[in-house]
């Protein structure tokens, strides 16, 4: 019980982790997916910012040179930025499946894989 | 999507607060390299004042201000900033982004060129990110037809 | 500057630049982003080639992004392996440019075709990244680089594309963001990100479950982006719909990158020991790697679609490529890298073909092809020296890289993957002689052709051939075909060369 409590930030991630991945997989409303994408996308940047935070640590920004820095005192900020960077190629993958949406809405009229596939055999 | 609408509140609420806002951007861009924040950050802010003049207006509102040509411009001028000021400390002699060699062409010592040159990139992300998030919002609001009410 | 000292980030910038300052061009006059997007490709190419003889002669290259000291710093780091990569890549992508002009002015509205060829740049510039990055999450970064571009590229096809690309776009981002995770594990057992340094942290902690996860989660993502068999389903939709010019880059190159990333994981960021004896990732490669080239060759005998079935080839051929690297020996190791090369040539070739018979046919159909070496006679015979190679027929490029695999099989005493690869072989034989009979042998077809098409009668566009008259596809087009063809001939006499120059160095110590 410890252990769950203590990795709360951890077990959050699994799970939104598991909720995005099986929207992703199982949803049938193309919409759906994306939504689950996103959610797993944010689960991996949770995850990535709980690995950089330390209890009781300020942001990393040293205001003036005073002697040695203790590094236990500030937040690793590594992850921080590599979160910023998949942050923007999530906004990006994000942009680019909203268009191709609109470009399956405007073919078949609906987003509802099943309809798309019973439209496309109809068409064979 | 967006149809124009008359609501007096939301369109004044707006049209006060989106030159705040913009300070604000212009704000955090300025301090990336000195406190939170920074091109990403502030550039995001920036294209938010733009998407909310879409969202309280319409799409023309923003257009007037900025064409979708110069939007473009825009995409590929910030990135090339940054990309240019990269390949400017190459042509100085020194690698790639090395920003302390700015100091033969600027009058300050190396330590502040260094923090100039991250100053550039920020700038040149900033002004990426907003046209970025400007056309996106753009081109999925309209169906990339930058047109008022163009998906069906 | 120095071009030789600075070539590992020009490699990079080149390309992003001119993709940004193509934007810019189009712009001003549409006309001349094609040129200027060749020329840009060009200069990547004898940039990559600089890099290698400067590989070949002095050893791997560090660059130091910034002047800042890794692990700190972002490092690029270029040995053999990753030089010949980019010397494929930065080839492909400058022969695929120049042949896409007149394709792309038929599949695409004429005031988007500058945005293509700014997105087609940045898709190079994302496979470069990805050959010279020596940080594991800078490979993530190219990696959806590429895939964005990529998703972008596959959407303008035909008809069915939007969606096919949205499948990828779901497959691709659980891939990427598999490989992210890895990459997390690796750096919370670590801290570091850069691939010298974790090589040299790793060994330690090989027996750590975290380890053990972050190597899953690297092998699946991988397994996902290079289309590995269980996990290919988005491949063959995507390449088929994909506009004829893309389809001949992404597949060419795009699989190929994967191959490459997956080596460095298993090889230079772990240790083959650990690769092989810790976890037995190689023995699950290679079983895999068999199915998916015994599943691949049957699925790709069911197509009627010329281009679905290069797709499932396609497929069968990255299984070529893993299966050698999962033998663990210098043969099969020399195969794969060496058929990165070849593969690559082929593929494009043939998609190639395939766009040309588009361009002139407008479908891709298998009965499309019945009596073309009568109107197209020049694509036909580069069809049929890729064909001949894809078999393995000896003087071409494809029987080589098929020796060495089938030597490391039996090295590594491995029957059925010997089998599985002469098996592959047979129903390529089968596969493309059943064509070039349609092509050669099939005489007095021009009648079945025009009765097929008064039932369905062609676009205007496509009409314009007379029958049996002489309708080459153009110059643009026909001189990228034929090189690629004439390269495969080439390439087959120089293989013993290329191996001795670079392949041999990129063999993992221990093998």
């Amino acid at each position: 019980m410890e252990f769950i409590i203590s990795k709360y930030n951890y077990w959050i991630y699994i799970v939104l982790m598991m909720i995005g991945f099986y929207a992703m997989i199982a949803k049938r409303n193309l919409v759906k997916k994306l939504v689950g994408m996103n959610i797993f996308q944010t689960a991996i940047i949770l995850y990535f910012i709980s690995i950089a935070s330390k209890k009781g640590a300020t942001i990393p920004i040293i205001q003036e040179a005073q002697g040695a820095i203790n590094p236990a005192q500030y937040v690793n900020p590594l992850p921080h930025v590599l979160m910023l960077t998949a942050i923007v190629v999530m906004v990006s993958t994000f942009g680019v499946a909203l268009a191709l949406i609109i470009m399956i809405y405007r073919k078949y009229r609906t987003l509802d894989e099943d309809e798309i596939i019973e439209i496309l055999r109809g068409k064979k | 999507m967006i149809r124009e609408f008359e609501d007096a509140i939301i369109q004044t609420v707006c049209r006060i607060l989106t030159p705040f806002l913009q300070i604000f951007a212009l704000y955090v861009i300025a301090h990336g390299h000195y406190s939170p924040g920074g091109g990403f950050q502030g550039g995001c802010i920036l294209g938010a004042s733009f998407i909310l003049m879409a969202i309280a207006y319409d799409i023309n509102a923003v257009k007037r201000r900025m064409s979708e040509k110069l939007n473009t411009l825009y995409c590929s001028l910030g990135a090339l900033i940054y990309a240019g000021i990269g390949m400017l400390c190459l042509i100085l002699g020194v690698n790639y982004l090395d920003y302390g060699v700015l100091h033969k062409i600027l009058p300050v010592d190396p330590v502040k060129a260094r923090a100039l040159g991250t100053l550039g990139v920020e700038i040149g992300v900033g002004i990426a990110v907003m046209a970025v998030m400007v056309s996106v919002f753009l081109n999925i609001a309209s169906g990339g037809e930058h047109e008022e009410g163009a998906v069906e | 500057m120095n071009i030789t000292d600075q070539a590992p980030i020009l490699i990079i910038a080149l390309p992003l630049i001119a993709s940004l300052l193509n934007i810019m061009v189009g712009l001003w006059r549409r006309a001349f982003c094609y040129p200027f997007a060749v020329a840009a490709l060009g200069a990547c190419a004898a940039l990559s080639v600089n890099i290698l003889y400067a590989v070949i002669n002095n050893g791997a290259i560090h660059y130091r992004l910034g002047g800042w000291e890794p692990p700190w710093g972002i490092e690029l780091m270029i040995d053999h392996l990753n030089a010949f990569i980019a010397v494929v890549v930065s080839f492909m992508s400058l022969i695929v440019a120049v042949y896409s002009k007149k394709s792309i002015e038929q599949e695409l509205p004429a005031d988007k075709t500058s945005y293509f060829y700014t997105i087609y740049l940045l898709l190079a510039t994302g496979m470069l990244g990805i050959t010279v990055s020596g940080d594991v999450f800078n490979i993530f970064v190219f990696l959806e680089i590429t895939a964005l571009a990529g998703y972008a590229l596959i959407a303008i096809g035909d008809d069915r594309a939007p969606l096919a690309s949205f499948n990828y776009v779901i497959m691709g981002t659980i891939g990427a963001c598999f490989y992210l995770l890895g990459v997390g594990y690796l750096y919370i057992m670590t801290g570091s990100l850069n691939i010298a340094d974790l090589s040299r942290l790793l060994p330690d902690l090989y027996h750590s479950k975290v380890v053990l996860v972050a190597f899953a989660f690297f092998m699946v993502g991988i397994a996902i982006k290079i289309a590995f068999f269980p996990l290919h389903i988005w491949l063959p939709d995507a390449y088929t719909h994909a506009p004829s010019s893309v389809s001949a880059l992404v597949a060419s190159t795009m699989t190929k990158v994967g191959a490459y990333v997956m080596l460095r994981i298993t090889f230079t960021v772990f240790e083959p020991y650990f690769s092989s004896e810790v976890v037995p990732m190689t023995a699950i490669l290679g079983w895999s790697a068999f199915a998916a080239i015994i599943f691949g060759s049957i699925l790709a005998v069911g197509q009627t679609d010329f281009k679905r079935m290069l797709s499932y080839i396609l497929i069968a051929e990255v299984g070529y490529i893993v299966l050698g690297v999962s033998l663990g020996n210098r043969q099969g190791f020399t195969g794969s890298v060496l058929h990165i090369l070849n593969d690559a040539v082929m593929i494009a070739c043939l998609f190639m073909v395939a766009g040309a018979v588009v361009y002139k046919r407008g479908a891709r159909n298998l009965n499309d092809f019945i009596g073309l070496n009568k109107k197209m006679p020049v694509t036909m015979a580069a069809f049929s020296v890729a064909a001949v190679s894809m078999i393995g027929v000896p003087p071409t490029a494809g029987f080589f890289s098929k020796w060495y695999l089938i030597l490391g099989s039996l090295q590594a005493e491995k029957w059925a993957f010997a089998a599985a690869l002469l098996f592959s072989s047979l129903i390529n034989a089968v596969l493309f002689f059943r064509i070039l009979e349609k092509v050669y042998l099939k005489v007095g077809t021009d009648h079945s052709y025009a009765e097929e098409h008064e039932k369905n009668p062609p676009s205007p566009h496509f009409s314009k051939e007379g029958t049996g008259g002489f309708d080459e596809v153009p110059l643009t087009m026909l001189v990228p075909i034929v090189v690629l063809a004439s390269a495969i001939v080439v390439l087959g006499f120089f293989s013993g060369d290329i191996i001795a120059s670079v392949i041999q160095f990129t063999v993992p110590r221990g093998f």
